[in-house]
């Protein structure tokens, strides 16, 4: 049994007081991988609704992020795709759901940003887009024109690691990081699921990806719930 | 898509023509993805993917699926000697700092001036841009895999974009199943002629203009 040193050790069931409704939520994961099942699974048990939910996509209809957009508890997403959730585009188009897109590599940053307590980045991506240009601020700095992009923050971060110890020293697996290590350091309250928690003093502090200074809550994970897409025989476009 | 395997084939093996050792390139979903299976053996180009690696390899066997091992479109890789994880943030920095050699994506317009168009079809289709922004504006090399015609029978080669862009003047490579179209200064350069086509075919499939190079290779399958 790990020591709870630092008391950010806890079930599933003592963070669930900490969603409400109209919050923002900031989740990991690309495509569903790397998002914590057991959280999502809370924040639908718990009936919250009118969610903004900012992350890299929406998911599959079934899969990570997906399960609260297919059962419309987010009124906004800020996302750079939304192609493998049907559902999302259905409820955009007929109203339900705002959708701010954002390119993938700005997001990212926004989302960086916020959690490096900036207030926005200079980029040039997107300056010659509608879509993305649009109501936001140019600034000129030596020759080069930049859209002022601005930061990302949330009421809670969601995030999947592999690894944990009670501090909350994070280490991930392979591409199921994606934008986890970003979305840990942006959340008012993070939280984390994990799939190990090892004790104290055993991780490599050479080794570690996101420090436990970010991290509010360690929980163990039970693993996905749901069946990806290749083992579903989706095509993926 | 329309395309068969045969021509599906013939485009990402003349796009893999374009790849050296020592590359690192990213694929889009599609033709793109068909790449890989037509360089050569013992290769050392290392492919980029947008959620966070370098180094991808070829498709694991049924079974042997690692879910925390995916490219950028959900679907499961594996990885070659010297790849390496980083977070999204990482993975598009190598994009915008112009570390990426080629990228190879697919398109639903490209204009006579190498403007892209390939992430929405307002009031039909909004997927959501992606990286392609990113990917279409800071590689060093863009390369378009596309069905020179759409459903409709209309040439995806055009004049001007009618659909909002992705990025202006970007892209520097067009190779459809029935030629290859390079970018220039002086506008289109139709470069190959794939044994299966003719210029006059060509000519009578697409909207763009375009002149014929004085050294055009015929594409034998």
């Amino acid at each position: 049994m790990v020591e709870n040193s630092f008391q950010k050790i806890c079930r599933l069931e003592d963070v669930r007081h900490h969603f409400k409704d109209k919050q923002s939520i900031l989740f990991g994961g690309f495509g569903g991988i790397g998002t914590p099942p057991g959280l999502i699974n809370v924040i639908l048990e718990s009936g919250i609704k009118d969610l903004t939910l900012i992350g890299n996509d929406t998911g599959f209809p079934d899969i990570g992020i997906g399960k609260l957009v297919t059962r419309r508890r987010a009124k906004k997403v800020i996302v750079s795709h939304i192609g493998s959730n049907p559902n999302a585009g259905l409820l955009m188009n007929n109203g339900e759901l705002e959708v701010e897109f954002c390119p993938q590599g700005t997001l990212v940053e926004r989302i960086r940003a916020g959690g490096m307590g900036l207030g926005g980045i200079l980029t040039d991506i997107g300056m010659e887009a509608d879509i993305v240009r649009k109501g936001k601020q140019t600034v000129k700095l030596g020759k080069k024109n930049y859209l002022v992009e601005s930061a990302l923050t949330a009421d809670i971060a969601i995030v999947y690691a592999e690894m944990a110890d009670p501090y909350g020293n994070l280490l991930f697996d392979k591409s199921a990081r994606n934008t986890n290590p970003i979305v840990a350091a942006a959340g008012q309250i993070t939280i984390v699921e994990v799939r190990q928690i090892v004790p104290l003093g055993t991780l490599d502090p050479e080794n570690i990806i996101v420090p436990g200074a970010f991290v509010d809550y360690i929980i163990p994970s039970k693993g996905v719930d749901w069946k990806w897409v290749w083992e579903q025989g989706i095509e993926t476009e | 898509m329309g395309l068969g395997t045969g021509d599906r084939n013939r485009i990402a093996k003349r796009a893999a023509a374009e790849i050296s050792d020592g590359m690192l390139v990213n694929l889009g979903i599609g033709i793109p993805s068909l790449v890989p299976n037509h360089l050569w053996d013992d290769h050392k180009v290392m492919f980029h993917a947008e959620n966070g690696l370098v180094g991808i390899g070829s498709t694991p066997e049924t079974g042997k699926e690692d879910a925390h091992l995916c490219n950028a479109g959900g679907l499961p890789i594996t990885i070659r000697a010297g790849a390496s994880y980083c977070d999204s943030t990482v993975a598009f920095g190598m994009i915008r700092r112009g570390r990426v050699d080629i990228t190879i994506l697919g398109a639903l317009q490209v204009s006579q001036a190498g403007d892209l168009a390939n992430w929405i079809v307002p009031g039909k289709r909004v997927p959501g841009m992606g990286g392609a922004m990113e990917l279409a504006a800071k590689a060093k090399k863009v390369i378009v895999l596309m069905e020179h015609n759409d459903k409709a029978g209309m040439s995806k080669l055009v004049k001007t974009c009618t659909l909002p862009l992705t990025a202006p003047k970007c892209v520097h490579m067009i190779i459809t199943e029935l030629g290859v179209f390079s970018v220039t200064s002086e506008g289109l350069l139709l470069t190959d002629v794939f044994d299966t086509s003719s210029i006059e075919e060509i000519r009578n499939r697409t909207e763009a203009s375009f002149t014929v190079s004085e050294n055009i290779h015929k594409l034998k399958e």
